[in-house]
């Protein structure tokens, strides 16, 4: 119990995919502008990742391993990644239409978000078992949405800042994106992995 | 080795088969009812995604057409008969026959008729030549780098052996895109069913006219007294044609003295040569 719950702070914190590992930066800057998509774009994130964890894993140990297909990783992971988003993005349309175009582009983009496929194939290279792997995709997602969230916050009050007018757009925001990630390099050590 | 090819095989198809069969479950759950008439009229719609309705793509425009946001005709690249198709889905009447439009570049002036003061070495781009005021004599006409030629996403322009843009009138929808992309102005709309018009945009006085290109409007009004429809008009010193009135009778580009007016019909707009 105490190792999953060291698995699931290392994944939010230590390890946090976007300002740590450096994967799925692309909404991380895209669907940060506002706190409410930010949210909504995390938690379709973080569903993906729950459900293609699962998924992935159930592939790895059942298909992959017996069969002794281990280079067939990446295209089945894709694969179902792909599936996945797919359904997550009927799900939002009928249940949430305002998030849905909200979302707009950046959903059918979790397909690519590397951010979901790193994880299944750390997870994988870990030997997580089917438990660890949930916990671990979840804390991932949750992180995720942390570094999503917090970036939409400061840019939400940036809209008020006085900033120069060189840096205005892309270049404060890669600016903070890099102060984050400086912040959360302080978390390493927290935990020993 | 050819059994883990077929192993390979059979457990992507199985997992392939599998995800096909739970995404096809979810559409079926999770199918939101949409207008059915969206996807028909975006059926008919010309599907190139111009723009040049107002609206982002031609889905966008047919989800505003079908919530009665946009006009049926408002299309300018499918014109009259892709109205006709969008109002009988729409299960509206067309009001009147709108007329079919076309791009018309309004200078005569290429390279054998206007006068060059300076070699252009910039940027291959009117817009850049704008700034530097262009290579002719005269400040209203042609700048001849083809910036309405590269906008036009139909193929429905060229550049002549004179230095002219060429309109091809059957290809050409309407889409505005090099009435925009001109940087003086000279491209106009105007229906396809017109063939007298003034090839001249220059507000210089006949003498500086004169002075820079042989087939420039100088302002003189004698298609205004020729013009028995009251449809040409001299105002700061440029003839324009009211198509609205225009009768196609084409006195007033006989008595031009200048030839700035011209009569073409057939499917290029080629300007004459002043010698002729």
């Amino acid at each position: 119990m105490g190792n999953l719950a060291l698995t699931f702070i290392g994944a939010v914190l230590v390890n946090n995919f976007v300002l740590v590992r450096f994967l799925g930066i692309c909404p991380f800057l895209g669907v940060s502008k506002q706190i409410d998509t930010a949210l909504g774009m995390g938690m379709a994130t973080t569903f993906v990742m729950v459900l293609s964890g699962a998924a992935t894993w159930l592939v790895e140990h059942y298909i992959l391993v017996p069969f002794g297909l281990p280079f067939l990783q990446t295209l089945s992971y894709i694969l179902i990644i792909a599936s996945l988003v797919q359904v997550v993005e009927m799900f939002l349309k009928k249940t949430s239409p305002a998030l849905y175009s909200a979302l707009g582009i950046f959903l059918p983009l979790i397909t690519t978000n590397c951010a979901v496929l790193g994880l299944a194939i750390m997870a994988a290279q870990q030997n997580y078992t089917f438990v660890e792997t949930i916990v671990f995709a979840l804390g991932t997602g949750v992180g995720f949405t942390l570094a999503l969230a917090a970036m939409a916050g400061i840019r939400e009050q940036m809209e008020f800042a006085d900033i120069p007018k060189a840096l205005r757009g892309a270049g404060i925001t890669l600016i903070t994106a890099g102060l984050m990630s400086l912040a959360f390099m302080g978390f390493s050590g927290l935990i020993a992995m | 080795m050819s059994s883990v090819v077929l192993v390979s095989l059979a457990s992507m198809a199985g997992v392939g088969i599998l995800l096909g069969v739970v995404i096809a479950m979810a559409h079926r759950k999770f199918a939101v009812k949409s207008d059915p008439r969206i996807d028909e009229v975006e059926g008919v719609l010309p599907g190139v995604n111009c723009g040049a309705c107002g609206y982002p793509g031609c889905r966008a425009m047919a989800e505003a057409i079908a919530k009665g946001e946009a006009p049926v005709d408002g299309c300018p690249v499918g014109g009259a008969a892709v109205a006709a198709l969008v109002a009988k889905i729409m299960g509206v009447e067309l009001k009147g026959g709108s007329r079919r439009l076309v791009a018309l570049v309004r200078c005569g002036g290429g390279r054998a008729e206007a006068r060059e003061t300076a070699e252009y070495v910039g940027l291959d781009d009117c817009r850049a030549a704008q700034l530097l005021g262009g290579n002719k004599g005269c400040q209203y006409g042609c700048l001849g780098l083809a910036s309405c030629v590269k906008a036009c996403p139909f193929n429905a322009m060229f550049m002549n052996d004179n230095g002219l843009p060429v309109v091809d009138k059957e290809a050409c929808t309407a889409c505005g895109l090099c009435v925009k992309a001109c940087p003086r102005n000279l491209i106009a709309l105007v229906p396809d069913d017109m063939y007298v018009h003034v090839l001249c945009r220059s507000y210089d006085t006949g003498r500086v006219v004169r002075s820079n290109c042989q087939v420039g409007c100088i302002g003189c009004k004698a298609c205004e007294r020729v013009c028995e429809d009251d449809a040409i008009h001299v105002t700061d010193l440029l003839a324009e044609i009211d198509y609205d009135k225009c009768t196609n009778c084409g006195k007033c580009a006989e008595v031009c003295p200048t030839k700035a007016i011209v009569i073409e019909e057939g499917r290029f707009l080629v300007t004459k040569k002043a010698a002729s």
